[in-house]
């Protein structure tokens, strides 16, 4: 298998370790971490304009949860062999103590949240459907059908405890997954303190973009009217958490620069060549710089509704794009140069193979089917009704 | 009263909590090799495993045991601290079973150059030659004695 | 005075202590105690010619696949004062020996590479599942019945000797030839160095030659300053090699 080479690698450096699979993992926790802050903006911080998002954004970051295992089983060597990583984890390793955290967010926050939100709503179609959904939707209820004013406010108040331990468990969701990077002192491009901080806010962009474009979505699929002043809301924490996200880059770039060590002159160089597309067009200019702009510029001026609308979807999308971009500057990028600083070598992304295009499309398109059928089963509209003191 | 029984609901959750994490435990003493953690956070098996592979190479000692009289050349030449499989290749089958094992010996016409090729990055004290120019295509073995390889004077052949 | 609260408390960490006790060292192969060992290399530089026995003998021995390396060497090549940008090649590893160098003047020598077995190895740290790990001995090595194949520990090499097997999609490197060592043999490696370039080193025998050796010369690692304890211990190490 002939690989273009440029320069000198080690040896075994020559082929890529980490596949699109590995960035397609990071990118979907990353959505699943964003979504559910924008979800706590409303439970917690009682930003009550995003109210309308608050469900979606549930169903949203738990779809994208479902999928994210498996970009990782396809990629390991022994997929069979996965279940080790919960029967002998090791304890230094990041990447065993993510398994534990993955599915404390999965089970304790995500779950659990959206049981205690829709609880009212599972009791009741627990009782008004009929066969095979009338078991299912019972099997939801674990046997209880208490919806009583009292119940009602017991899961209101546990709920807000959840989310408010969600917030940084959602953090350490996707910080972990920056310290898997972050934590490799043989890669310069990914070891850094900055790691986890900067994969945490791009994860929050993303997840926000996300939810953003699936209510837009959702609203004209269902011909209903889209509330201007939650998506104006929404796009302000956007731009809010753009503009720390950026900042934190910037600041990664300048240090860099600034310090020059061994490192650099590998790394300035693929920045030039091989990355220059992915980072300075993809993530920094199209998918950083020119939603920042937009936004911002929407905040200073009067631009009429359907303008915004536009350039919400619009947006939305770049972003989206441009924090995929990132995870690919990343992973990728952190394999293209040797680390003897003296080489680089290219990434031969197959079409069809367990690890290839194919597949990484097919895994990123796999949570929109997931969370339609969330949609079926638990509708988010229309909003639960809070109970009135009984 | 009423209280519990409106976070009753909570207290199933626990409860399939409970059974989840009985399972977890179970599966995992099943899973778990026996061995692992008994000499640190690892297989304890995969120790002797490691150890028990095949072995290929014999070592020189074990050649020297039989060819004792090669040894005696090669002691007192140039070749002194090069081990017997360097140029003669894997012979631990051999050693195991000297007479149906029978190894062949290695052609010097491309053995010898391995090591002895000139080029700019070997230390300049070692002994190296442009083939070519030294032996014109002459197999190596025509003038040397590869056991004793240096050349003493009125020892060389036409 | 032991008091029976004192015997309640003490009871159960005895018996979580005596299991490490009737552990006791591993029963590695016959007349082989772990703890009398700790495995490192000397590689010299100076003696280095490039042959490439090395990497074949390992090869063999260790069924290493074709186009990947548990050892390899290094040509370099630098210019004058340049010892920023030296010139590199390693033509499969070394494993067919070196073509004739197009490189003029300038400093020219080969550095054998392997798996420097590190004390505080970042591999082993990251590895998820202890399928790579220490040995009472110092080697570092690789269970493939137990490996994931999640490549993190290759990630984590700073020195690239780490590969995921082709066919056994498992993570593989230098084992030291732990079958060899455990039984009083040396590496393959070192058995076929002709020039005695490679040779294994047991820091804990008083009467290996190592000891002398490191009094009298002086030696080096690669990447000091990732602080991995690396106990392959180079004489002669020029400072561009990376």
């Amino acid at each position: 298998m002939m690989v273009p080479v440029e320069g000198f690698m080690y040896p075994n450096e020559v082929e890529l370790q980490w596949s699109v699979l590995i960035v397609v993992y990071p990118f979907v926790t990353g959505l699943v971490a964003g979504a559910f802050i924008l979800a706590s903006l409303e439970r917690i911080f009682h930003v009550v304009a995003v109210k309308p998002t608050y469900r979606l954004a549930l169903l949203t970051a738990l779809a994208f949860l479902l999928v994210a295992p498996l970009p990782l089983q396809l990629h390991l060597g022994h997929p069979e062999r996965s279940l080790e990583m919960f029967l002998t984890p090791h304890k230094t390793s990041a990447m065993a103590m993510f398994g534990f955290v993955y599915l404390w967010y999965l089970m304790a926050v995500v779950l659990l949240e959206i049981w205690l939100d829709y609880r009212h709503e599972i009791v009741l179609l627990s009782q008004s459907t009929t066969g095979l959904k009338r078991l299912f939707y019972s099997a939801l209820t674990l046997g209880s059908s208490n919806i009583s004013g009292g119940a009602l406010r017991v899961d209101d108040r546990v709920g807000w405890v959840v989310t408010l331990i969600g917030i940084p468990s959602a953090f350490l969701l996707h910080g972990y997954v920056g310290f898997i990077f972050g934590s490799v002192k043989a890669n310069p491009w990914w070891s850094s303190p900055l790691m986890p901080v900067v994969f945490i806010f791009s994860a929050m962009v993303s997840g926000i973009a996300t939810v953003l474009l699936v209510y837009m979505a959702m609203m004209k699929i269902r011909k209903q009217s889209i509330d201007m002043r939650c998506v104006d809301t929404i796009a302000q924490y956007l731009l809010y958490t753009f503009i720390i996200d950026f900042g934190l880059e910037i600041l990664d770039l300048i240090h860099r620069i600034y310090e020059a060590d061994e490192s650099f002159r590998s790394l300035d160089f693929l920045l030039h060549t091989k990355l220059f597309f992915s980072q300075v067009i993809l993530q920094i200019v199209l998918g950083t710089v020119v939603p920042i702009l937009t936004i911002g510029f929407i905040q200073i001026f009067n631009v009429p509704e359907k303008l915004r609308r536009l350039a919400y979807g619009v947006c939305g999308s770049l972003t989206i794009i441009g924090i995929f971009a990132m995870r690919w500057n990343v992973v990728i990028g952190g394999q293209l140069f040797s680390k003897s600083f003296l080489g680089y070598t290219t990434y031969k992304l197959d079409l069809i193979s367990r690890e290839g295009e194919l597949v990484a499309v097919a895994l990123l398109i796999l949570p929109l089917f997931i969370l339609a059928a969330l949609l079926r089963i638990l509708p988010p509209w229309p909003e639960r009704q809070t109970p009135v003191g009984n | 009263m009423s209280k519990f029984k409106d976070a009753e609901h909570l207290v199933r959750l626990a409860g399939a909590c409970a059974v989840v994490l009985v399972l977890f435990l179970l599966v995992r003493a099943h899973f778990i090799p026996k061995s692992f953690g008994q000499y640190g956070h690892f297989r304890g098996d995969a120790l002797a495993e490691q150890s028990s592979k095949t072995i290929s190479y014999a070592g020189h000692k074990v050649c020297e045991d039989c060819h004792a009289d090669v040894l005696e050349v090669k002691k007192a030449g140039k070749h002194a601290g090069v081990n017997c499989e360097a140029c003669h290749g894997p012979l631990a089958k051999h050693a195991e079973d000297p007479g149906s094992v029978v190894p062949q010996l290695p052609d010097t016409a491309v053995l010898c150059v391995r090591c002895h090729e000139e080029n700019i990055a070997k230390p300049k004290t070692f002994p190296q030659v442009v083939s070519k120019e030294h032996s014109g295509g002459t197999v190596c073995k025509t003038c040397h004695v590869p056991h004793s390889p240096l050349l003493q004077p009125g020892d060389k052949k036409s | 005075m032991i008091t029976r609260r004192k015997l309640l408390m003490l009871l159960p960490a005895a018996a979580f202590a005596w299991e490490y006790v009737l552990a006791g060292t591993p029963d590695v192969a016959p007349n082989y105690n772990s703890s009398e060992h700790w495995w490192g290399m000397l590689l010299d530089i100076d003696k280095c010619i490039g042959c490439g026995n090395c990497v074949r003998a390992c090869a063999t021995e260790n069924d290493v696949p074709e186009g990947y390396f548990r050892t390899w060497v290094e040509r370099y090549h630098v210019a004058d004062w340049q010892q920023d940008t030296p010139l590199v090649d390693s033509p499969n590893g070394g494993k067919d020996g070196f073509p004739e160098s197009s490189a003029v003047g300038g400093k020219n020598f080969f550095v054998p590479k392997m798996c420097n077995h590190c004390a505080d190895s970042p591999c082993t740290q990251v590895c998820p599942v202890g399928a790579t790990f220490h040995t009472p001995d110092g080697v570092v090595l690789v269970d493939s019945s137990y490996c994931v194949g999640c490549r993190y520990c290759v990630q984590a090499c700073p020195y690239g000797c780490r590969f995921l097997h082709p066919t056994k999609h498992t993570a593989e490197k230098c084992s030291l030839c732990y079958h060899r060592i455990t039984k009083g043999l040396t590496t393959a490696c070192s058995e076929n160095c002709p020039t005695g370039a490679r040779q294994l080193a047991d820091l804990k025998n008083p009467n290996d030659p190592i000891h002398e050796f490191l009094k009298t010369h002086s030696v080096q690692v690669l990447k000091p300053h990732l602080a991995t304890g690396a106990k392959a211990f180079y004489h002669d190490l020029d400072g561009s090699v990376r």
